[in-house]
């Protein structure tokens, strides 16, 4: 390893091209944003406002659908907030390494702080401590760009293409199938299964509650759940 | 929908600002504070419990048929399901799925024809 500082930019060109393969994913699920929030009603001003504002695929998925539901306002907001949370923990493991960073790049990089560039960053943060602050927050601008700007992008081909699409290729059935697609690779120990498993069972058992009530409940078990499962595998060195 | 212009865009903002708040949390404000352990626990599981309770009632009973289940539909949210799990590849899964709803519509529609 060299002690020489890198290059300017090489750092920004390494994050980038480490990015690029997530754009299979970004394309698609972004595009699809755009077609179901415009099926649902929205206005395209609305549609690109929530992915430009808000920019989280899972959480605006999940607006949208308690939105077909009519669900309370504080419900929909609730839920979404819910499925972001894990990246206060994605903030929390970014903050040693970004955190001597100036304000507005501190405020920038939460901005773009989601799964692909957390992901990414965090192993290569990992792989080479010793990288500059610049580095670290050049690799992680790097990463973020070209995944930003397709996210919007494609959004916005969806919500113009969306009213095109015709009834024969049930696009009802995209949302449940996308957010399944979701959880699979999510089940990654005993502790997230059981999790999962509860959210299932109450939120079904609830199903007569007002829209979104039942989920938010089933949701709250489920996180105990899942980290009362973990402290039990813990405890027993499973 | 029954949203007026004035909510969709409240819910935007307040989702924008809180899904921001979340990211900045330790990045900008707290520091290097650690959090208990018990509160990051928690915190692992919320897309794991969020999610499929979202997802379950969908597929049990779909809008689309007016919440009568449909084999089509549940087949392909099962097949999604699996090659997820396996290949832990989310547009994989959501090939397999789109896959076998198409193959399970078309079959339906054959045969009722």
């Amino acid at each position: 390893m060299t002690a020489h500082p890198a290059p300017p930019r090489r750092l920004f060109k390494e994050g980038a091209v480490g990015g690029l393969p997530f754009l299979i994913v970004v394309t698609p699920f972004s595009m699809l944003f755009g077609v179901v929030a415009t099926d649902a009603g929205l206005t395209l001003a609305q549609t690109m406002g929530f992915t430009v504002l808000v920019i989280a695929g899972a959480a605006q998925f999940a607006a949208i659908h308690l939105m077909t539901e009519n669900a309370a306002v504080p419900l929909i907001l609730l839920t979404a907030l819910a499925v972001n949370l894990r990246m206060a923990m994605y903030s929390a493991s970014l903050a040693p390494h970004l955190g001597a960073a100036p304000l507005w790049q501190r405020g920038l990089i939460a901005y773009a702080n989601f799964d692909q560039t957390f992901t990414l960053a965090i192993a290569r943060y990992d792989a080479e401590p010793a990288l500059s602050l610049r580095d670290k927050v050049l690799f992680f601008a790097g990463v973020a760009t070209p995944i930003t700007v397709v996210w919007c992008a494609m959004t916005a081909v969806g919500a113009v293409i969306g009213s095109s699409i015709p009834a024969w290729l049930a696009l009802d059935f995209a949302l449940p199938i996308t957010f399944l697609a979701l959880i699979g690779p999510m089940l990654r120990t005993l502790a997230h299964v059981a999790a999962a498993g509860t959210s299932v069972v109450v939120a079904l058992l609830l199903a007569g509650l007002p829209a979104g009530v039942g989920l938010m409940i089933a949701a709250g078990a489920a996180m105990v759940a899942g980290a009362t499962v973990e402290t039990w595998m813990q405890r027993w060195g499973a | 929908m029954t949203y007026s212009s004035a909510q969709i865009w409240g819910i935007i903002a307040v989702l924008a600002v809180g899904t921001f708040l979340i990211r900045f949390s330790f990045l900008g404000l707290l520091g290097n504070r650690p959090l208990p352990p018990y509160v990051l626990r928690l915190l692992r599981y919320t897309p794991v419990a969020v999610i499929p309770g979202m997802v379950a009632p969908l597929v049990l009973w779909p809008a689309a048929t007016g919440g009568v289940p449909d084999l089509p539909r549940a087949a392909a949210a099962i097949a999604t399901l699996i090659v997820g799990l396996w290949t832990r590849n989310v547009i994989a899964a959501i090939g397999a799925g789109a896959f076998v709803l198409y193959a399970g519509l078309g079959l339906t529609a054959l045969l009722a024809g």
